[in-house]
């Protein structure tokens, strides 16, 4: 129930008394409430519901999740080495 | 059920009936399932004939011992008249040259009705009669016949037009959606979408700016390229209603053949993707103007698409799938991600979704 | 498209997996709450990239599918009145009512119009002085923060010729009804990552602690869905029935703060009919009194509603998650996207159209495949 995409602020405005602001997702841009995210600049990534802006997009967090993301495997490999090297008999070798 | 027991979960409730349509509906004209079946049930009973009844762009009729004609007819009410990349006269121009074209005919004549909106502009009718003479010319046929009627204010959305054409279909040319074969290669000519989302930025309904042309284009020489490049050409169509989705399943049905497409391969600009994430639509059914699909024999699939490279408005042409034995009738996609799903006709008419 | 497209790698799925299939060890069910998550499951195969020892169950998280029966019938009622412009989302246009849908109200000559945020329904209605626009709020707390701000500037507006026809869903007591069901089988739930943009993952906690189930906040694309299954799968191994976040990028705790209070300005709790399932006592939002002036159901009265169910349908089974789209008799026969017997498959989002469009022919592949 959430069909919610990131875009990026590109421009800020009133329209009917509300807070909007021109929200661009890749070339196509939709004009988009910001009540809801009052701190909200131009430059920042928002996830878009309905027209409205839920939350600012942590850019922080989502570099994080990535980078641990890839990490998943590297590390892997290392243990099935090691894990290996072991059950050959031999000295522990890490890769 | 009070507030005070506990929640016991309905048994098999089903919240609702089946629903019998004895209307017209939009979801009639968007060229999916609805569509198909007014077709079949409605339409082909009442005028059976092969040509009608082989379900290709444009009717295949003999017209002396050795001509054949491709004719075909459209009607188009796009709404607004004028869009970013085309507008609806141009739309007509091309749409029929390009069915006409789609079996591998020389598209020469056309005819062109209008049904004019009382108070509509006639500086805005002169635009649409610019833009068609412009589009003919390109294409290099001529518009020999035509018509004109006019309804009350409120009838038309300003101006609907019609259109039909007529080609002659080459000795030994044999195209049209049942000659796909297992092996064959599948082509699209370039970006996937771009008319669809043109028209409904156009419109402001959904209150988009989006950076996106119509393709709306004639493709009858880019179809002499491609069949001077190669004779094994099997099906040549473009996505039009529907998208490329429906025209794969079409073609898929006509032949009993199963079609196999990489969706890494399917080429979609960055700014119809984005609509189409916005609005919950696939662009794999999203309308075309300006493309088409080739199926040609494996073999010569390099050589077609070498031709298309060269050629006005098949620039950017790239394999994406190919045709198998099974599943019949079925069109299937491996994603980007490395699984399979299917891919279906579409049902009504495409809405943006929320969820 | 920026933080959408890395969550769609390839390499990242496919290392997802790998941990999926590293860390299960047993079979384990697990029900995705949000129909939207259901469809991006369906739409990039990630049930078939899954080991076959991890179930994933389809949760009621449709709000298309849940709206009950009588207020698709009201919402027919009152689109089919001359002097009403009745809006609505898309998605609402096909979901079948006891006779027809709002498609073919439209056919008959009634003036319903899509659009695609509630603030396009008031823009309507001040253009349109001399009619009544009606909006159809449904949603799930994602749709209401952008639902309630409607009504909030249509009172600012001073607008009177404007009302909501309010159909709100809450997850939390959905999910007790689910979990409090003597035939449930989820063991661990993915939440709803927008849902939790909106209202934050505190109500989380109470709930599995009750019934020891891991509960995930989980995002959409394929590689937020499988963190969130790696997560959840995790804590199921380990014994472990804690609350997560698992899309950290958009969803923190507490929530969105605003948007709870003026959900709370607009809105008040209430019994709530879900459409296959029943009432949840609690689970749902009404416009608050005060409001009264904006709600279609009390400037509406459109007469005894008599609402018609057919048995043949089991989408409360379905919504419940209790049985899969295919194994429904009707599924693909009688019951298809053009001749739906029930909302789920009426519903891009619903799981059985989900089934159908994508997952239909995934088994028949498998064999065929060369």
């Amino acid at each position: 129930m959430c069909l919610g995409i990131p875009g990026k602020i590109v421009s800020l405005h009133d329209a009917n008394g509300l807070p909007m602001g021109k929200v661009d997702f890749g070339g196509v841009v939709q004009e988009v409430c910001l009540s809801y995210v009052p701190e909200a600049k131009v430059g920042d990534y928002t996830v878009v519901h309905v027209g409205f802006a839920l939350n600012l997009l942590d850019e922080a967090e989502a570099l994080e999740t990535l980078a641990l993301l890839r990490q998943i495997g590297a590390y892997q490999e290392e243990i099935d080495l090691m894990t290996e090297a072991e059950r050959a008999g031999g000295a522990a070798s890490p890769g | 059920m009070t507030a005070e027991t506990p929640i016991t979960l309905q048994g098999p409730v089903c919240p609702a009936p089946i629903t019998q349509r004895d209307r017209i509906v939009m979801g009639h004209g968007s060229g999916g399932k609805l569509s198909h079946d007014l077709i079949a049930k409605r339409f082909l009973p009442a005028f059976t004939n092969p040509a009608l009844a082989a379900g290709d762009d444009a009717g295949l009729v003999a017209a002396g011992p050795s001509a054949r004609l491709a004719i075909s007819t459209d009607s188009h009410v796009v709404w607004p008249l004028f869009f970013p990349g085309g507008d609806i006269g141009r739309l007509a121009v091309c749409g029929t040259v390009n069915d006409v074209a789609m079996l591998g005919a020389r598209p020469l004549y056309l005819t062109a009705g209008f049904i004019l909106e009382e108070g509509l502009e006639l500086d805005v009718l002169e635009r649409v009669i610019a833009s068609m003479r412009a589009a003919a010319e390109e294409a290099g046929v001529q518009i020999v016949a035509g018509d004109t009627k006019v309804v009350q204010r409120g009838k038309a959305d300003g101006l609907y037009v019609t259109t039909a054409g007529v080609g002659l279909v080459p000795d030994g040319v044999q195209i049209g959606g049942a000659q796909a074969r297992p092996g064959d290669t599948v082509i699209v000519s370039g970006a996937l979408g771009d008319h669809g989302i043109a028209v409904l930025a156009a419109r402001g309904e959904l209150g988009f700016d989006a950076d996106v042309q119509s393709d709306v284009a004639p493709l009858n020489h880019l179809i002499a390229a491609i069949l001077a490049a190669s004779p094994n050409v099997h099906v040549l169509r473009d996505p039009t209603r529907g998208g490329l989705a429906t025209t794969l399943n079409e073609i898929a049905q006509q032949a009993q053949v199963g079609i196999v497409l990489e969706e890494r391969a399917i080429p979609v600009r960055a700014p119809v993707a984005a609509a189409s994430e916005m609005l919950g639509f696939d662009p794999l059914y999203i309308a075309n103007e300006g493309k088409l699909v080739v199926v040609v024999a494996p073999a010569d699939a390099a050589a077609v698409l070498a031709a298309m490279r060269q050629t006005r408005y098949g620039e950017d042409a790239v394999a994406i799938g190919t045709v198998r034995a099974e599943p019949r009738g079925r069109v299937l996609m491996k994603t980007a991600i490395g699984s399979t799903r299917v891919v279906d006709v579409l049902m009504g008419e495409m809405l943006p979704r929320i969820c | 498209m920026k933080y959408l497209d890395e969550f769609r790698d390839a390499e990242l799925v496919r290392k997802q997996i790998d941990e999926i299939r590293r860390l299960t060890t047993r079979r384990w069910a697990i029900m995705e709450i949000c129909g939207g998550q259901t469809h991006s499951i369906m739409r990039h195969g990630l049930d078939e990239l899954l080991p076959a020892e991890i179930e994933l169950i389809h949760g009621p998280g449709c709000p298309v599918c849940v709206t009950p029966l009588e207020l698709i019938d009201k919402a027919i009622a009152i689109a089919a009145r001359p002097d009403v412009i009745f809006t609505s989302f898309g998605d609402m246009l096909r979901v079948p009512g006891s006779d027809e849908d709002l498609f073919r109200t439209r056919a008959g000559g009634g003036d319903v119009r899509v659009v695609y945020s509630p603030l396009d329904a008031v823009k309507i209605a001040q253009k349109n002085p001399d009619k009544h626009v009606v909006f159809f709020a449904i949603g799930f707390e994602t749709t209401a923060p952008a639902n309630a701000m409607s009504v909030w500037q249509a009172r600012q507006l001073g607008l009177r010729n404007f009302s909501v026809l309010v159909s709100h869903v809450r997850v939390p007591p959905a999910m007790r009804a689910i979990l409090g069901s003597p035939y449930n089988q989820v063991q661990g739930f993915l939440a709803a990552g927008h849902v939790c943009a909106v209202m934050g993952y505190w109500e989380y906690p109470p709930i599995a602690a009750e019934y020891k189930v891991p509960i995930v906040v989980t995002g959409f694309e394929p590689v937020d869905l499988l963190k969130g299954v790696a997560m959840t799968v995790r804590q199921l191994e380990a014994g472990r029935h804690e609350v997560e976040n698992g899309y950290a990028r958009v969803v923190t705790e507490a929530g969105n703060r605003p948007a709870q209070d003026l959900i709370q300005q607009v809105f008040e709790p209430c019994d709530r009919k879900w459409r296959g399932i029943g009432v949840i006592p609690d689970s749902g939002w009404r416009l608050r009194a005060e409001f009264a002036d904006f709600d279609a159901e009390q400037r509406f009265d459109v007469g005894a509603i008599n609402t018609k169910e057919s048995p043949l349908c089991i989408s409360g089974l379905v919504l419940q998650g209790r049985r899969k789209p295919d194994e429904c008799p009707a599924f693909g026969q009688a019951c298809t996207p053009e001749h739906p017997l029930g909302a789920t498959m009426v519903s891009s989002e619903g799981a059985c159209a989900a089934y159908y469009r994508y997952g239909r022919l995934a088994r028949e592949l498998a064999q065929s495949e060369a």
